[in-house]
């Protein structure tokens, strides 16, 4: 019984697709002024609400229509991607960083660490999370890093109360015993057993985060609280797309889908790489 | 120079009963050991036995210090251990050693049996760390090749042995065995009991071994200490425990065991 | 043996994969009888009692056989019928008191509502059914308990609790699937003393699934002795301990330890003879296969 080792596993199509799309918008994001038909400010008041390629009145060059002011939808997208992923790799992983940090340090040492971080968490989850982050960008001004600040700031908790969960239940273990009698101090513990074993629910939460992360911060331009107006954000161009939807619904409709593959994306990216994160499935 | 391994005084301990705490203040103690005396001799096997919540794992924990008794005291080889701090045991831990009832939750899943075995002699700075982890595999009659697998892929009785090897590999002189082979087949059980009876004996270990079972003890130990309810109702040499046993509780374990025999007259 | 209760003719089972769980298990229980399955972890036991039950894992599938219930194959009634057919002749003795009953609801009630739901008892007839159940498994106070919830039990009153419902529909067959594996050595006396009275009390056969020889001999009046899912020996108790006939079941109960035994070496179950059963095994299954 103890010789059955079972094959790897191949990645499977989940893990194939979602790395596949978030690739692609990697690269399309750092080789956008490159790559990008358009420049994604000019505005073309004669090249308004252009249709994409396949309708009748589309213009060469414009593969996705222009918006009400002739901005090239596709361009923007594509520029749009830079703040996304910015976004969901810095707030997702400092998100990451601070809540995991914490709820291991409160689960794995109990007692007033743990008494003082539960508290906080209790506090923070009673604040209605986006209205707490349009407050929090209201103070800090609009900006990139406001934007950063302000996921990490209401979503630590999520990553705590999870990794002090887990922490704990590894904590009764007995190998977290053994390791005592071994003569392994509490931060070897902590480090050497205790983390490697709660890392597949980091990683599956960090993507999970990352892909949140995106959605917020779409939130926060929509309602006109990201970065300064003139940069193409993903949420700024569905704010905007909505308001002419029934003359030129391509530019609500593709800022959407890129959201909703990126979003799906890093979700299923988090679940494909839980499984190869497990020692038994692996 | 005293041949007595452990010496245990008056030992009490307790436990927050987290079930009754009331809303406000501090939760309610609950007492677990009720003041425990009893010497382990070195060289010696002693069992200890006991049913559920008779406070037998807990003593075992106490006297290789996983838990801080709240008074008393335990001596180890003329050392009061009772109340060090994790930083003050660390040197002497290396000494005494803990195989688990559970092998499955007492090996980290994510680490290779090798790295299991190794993990504690690099701790203690231990030399030739390779070469020792293919001796303690020796010794529990594993082949060295399992250095690389992961403990799931290994059976029960396989995942006990790595608990033994890494336990010997510190070289410790008192070994406390809880329970190890609760959760094995009878066929492997007997075979682990075998094996630990021939490393007693070889490495000239003390061992101390928790148990349910009856039969498990008298095979394996040469004195038994019964307890319940958090205290120890008889202490004796094996054959006399059998032959005569003194407390009612003790009668009633003997006869609670049921002999693979159907003419036994037993209910 | 024609006036067997429940009659298992070469029942085979494998997983998705095809590995065999149960290579052609034939067996015999006859009404009252107590027989005991007897083996390691591993060698499908447990997995008779659930396919009569019709309680496998979704893995599981059964290949071929017959389970012959009252000159009834079960294996070709459809599913539905199948439970009706076992719900009312069958019950159950899970292994684990503590899992084994709802742990948000009231006693009274997950005794009661089997008899209500499924064998359409008037719901006064299953109280006062399980009240007088409750005092019959001696359990004090029974009024008390029936209103308490699990966890304000010990295991042992939790276990007595199951056994009782095990008796509510006055089954034919009750498969005790390991009952006293989780419970102390004199508690485990208690229940098992509880169990066999029961059963012969109420004429129950029973199906007693187990990995300890000491409580096969004190319990059952026949056994099967499974290794890999094949019964190697079926035989009844006092020929079997005054000397197996088959040498894994002799090196089994070679290891099984015995207090009144001097102190010294355990007999473990020599590689040899693991090896001379698989090769059984093995040339079985060919055989098998050969045949079909």
């Amino acid at each position: 019984m103890g010789d059955a080792r079972a094959p790897r596993r191949p990645l499977g199509l989940r893990l194939w697709l979602s790395g596949g799309w978030l690739t692609l918008l990697v690269l399309a994001a750092i080789l956008a002024p490159w790559i990008s038909p358009q420049d994604p400010l000019a505005q073309d008041l004669f090249a308004g609400r252009l249709p994409p390629f396949w309708q009748a009145g589309a213009e060469p060059g414009y593969w996705l229509g222009t918006d009400s002011l002739g901005r090239d939808v596709l361009t923007r997208i594509t520029y749009g991607a830079q703040v996304a992923l910015v976004v969901a790799l810095v707030a997702g992983t400092a998100t990451c960083l601070v809540g995991a940090t914490l709820g291991l340090i409160a689960g794995y040492y109990r007692g007033w660490v743990d008494l003082v971080v539960s508290r906080l968490i209790e506090i923070w989850m009673a604040f209605p999370p986006v209205l707490f982050a349009i407050l929090l960008i209201a103070v800090l001004g609009p900006g990139l890093w406001s934007i950063v600040i302000a996921i990490v700031v209401i979503d630590w908790t999520r990553f705590a109360r999870v990794v002090r969960a887990e922490a704990m239940s590894q904590s009764a273990m007995d190998y977290v015993a053994s390791a005592q009698v071994a003569g392994r101090g509490r931060m070897g513990i902590m480090l050497a057993e205790i983390l490697p074993n709660v890392m597949a629910t980091i990683v599956t939460m960090l993507t999970l985060e990352m892909g949140i992360a995106v959605i917020i911060e779409a939130i926060l331009s929509f309602v006109n609280l990201s970065i300064s107006t003139d940069f193409p954000t993903w949420g700024g161009m569905i704010s905007e797309g909505r308001l002419s939807v029934h003359q030129a619904w391509w530019v609500l409709v593709f800022p959407l889908i890129a959201l909703f593959l990126t979003v799906l994306s890093f979700s299923q990216l988090g679940e494909g790489l839980k499984d190869r994160f497990d020692p038994v499935l692996r | 120079m005293s041949n007595l391994l452990y010496q245990v005084r008056d030992l009490h301990l307790s436990f927050a009963d987290m079930a009754h705490k009331p809303l406000i203040g501090a939760a309610p103690r609950l007492q677990v050991l009720k003041g425990l005396n009893f010497d382990i001799p070195q060289g010696s096997i002693v069992g200890i036995v006991g049913g559920s919540g008779s406070g037998k794992s807990t003593l075992g924990r106490a006297l290789v210090r996983l838990l801080e008794p709240d008074s008393g005291s335990i001596h180890f080889d003329g050392r009061d251990i009772t109340h060090l701090s994790e930083d003050e045991l660390r040197p002497t831990r290396r000494r005494f050693q803990m195989i688990f009832q559970d092998p499955m939750s007492s090996l980290n899943p994510r680490r290779r049996v090798g790295g299991i075995i190794a993990g504690p002699m690099r701790l203690h700075g231990l030399d030739r760390i390779s070469a020792r982890v293919d001796d303690a595999l020796d010794h529990v009659g594993l082949p060295r090749d399992f250095r690389s697998r992961y403990p799931h892929e290994l059976s029960g009785g396989q995942r006990q042995r790595v608990g033994i090897a890494r336990a010997i590999a510190l070289e410790p002189e008192f070994i406390l065995a809880d329970e190890i082979v609760s959760g094995l087949d009878v066929s492997s059980q007997a075979q682990v009991l075998n094996l630990l009876e021939d490393l007693v004996r070889d490495l000239g270990l003390t061992l101390a071994f928790i148990s349910h079972d009856l039969s498990v003890i008298r095979r394996l130990c040469s004195r038994i200490i019964v307890m319940q309810h958090g205290r120890i109702v008889e202490n004796a040499a094996t054959p006399e425990l059998f032959e005569a046993p003194l407390a009612e509780y003790t009668r009633e374990l003997i006869a609670a065991i049921p002999l693979p025999d159907p003419d036994q007259v037993w209910f | 043996m024609s006036n067997a209760f429940l009659k298992i003719r070469n029942l085979s089972a494998q997983l998705h994969d095809g590995t065999p769980i149960l290579r052609a298990v034939s067996l015999n229980l006859n009404p009252g009888e107590v027989h005991g399955l007897v083996g390691e972890s591993g060698a499908g036991k447990s997995m008779i009692g659930k396919a009569v039950l019709g309680t496998l894992p979704h893995a599981i599938k059964i290949t071929s056989g017959e389970i012959w219930l009252d000159g009834e194959n079960l294996l070709t009634l459809p599913t539905a019928i199948w439970r009706k057919r076992i719900g009312a002749r069958a019950a159950l003795i899970p292994q684990d008191p503590l899992t084994a009953l709802n742990p948000s609801r009231r006693i009274g009630p997950q005794i009661t509502n089997r008899l209500v739901d499924i064998l359409g008892w008037r719901r006064a007839d299953a109280q006062t059914r399980a009240l007088d159940l409750l005092a019959e498994v001696h359990i004090p106070d029974p009024e008390r308990v029936m209103r308490a919830y699990p966890h304000e039990l010990s295991g042992g009153m939790r276990q007595r609790i199951l056994i009782a419902s095990a008796f509510a529909a006055e089954p034919d067959m009750i498969i005790a699937d390991e009952p006293t594996t989780a419970l102390d050595v004199v508690v485990q006396k208690q229940i098992l003393h509880l169990i066999r009275d029961m059963q012969q009390r109420h004429g129950t056969a029973l199906l007693f699934v187990t990995h300890d020889l000491g409580v096969v001999s004190k319990t059952c009046q026949s056994l099967s002795i499974l290794y890999a899912g094949r019964v190697v020996e079926e035989t009844d108790i006092h020929s079997f301990f005054n000397g197996p006939a088959h040498a894994y079941s002799a090196a089994l109960l070679a290891a099984t330890p015995k207090y009144t035994a001097p102190t010294g070496s355990l007999k473990p179950v020599p590689q040899s003879v693991i090896d001379a059963v698989q090769g059984e095994i093995a040339a079985f299954d060919r055989l098998g296969r050969g045949g079909a």
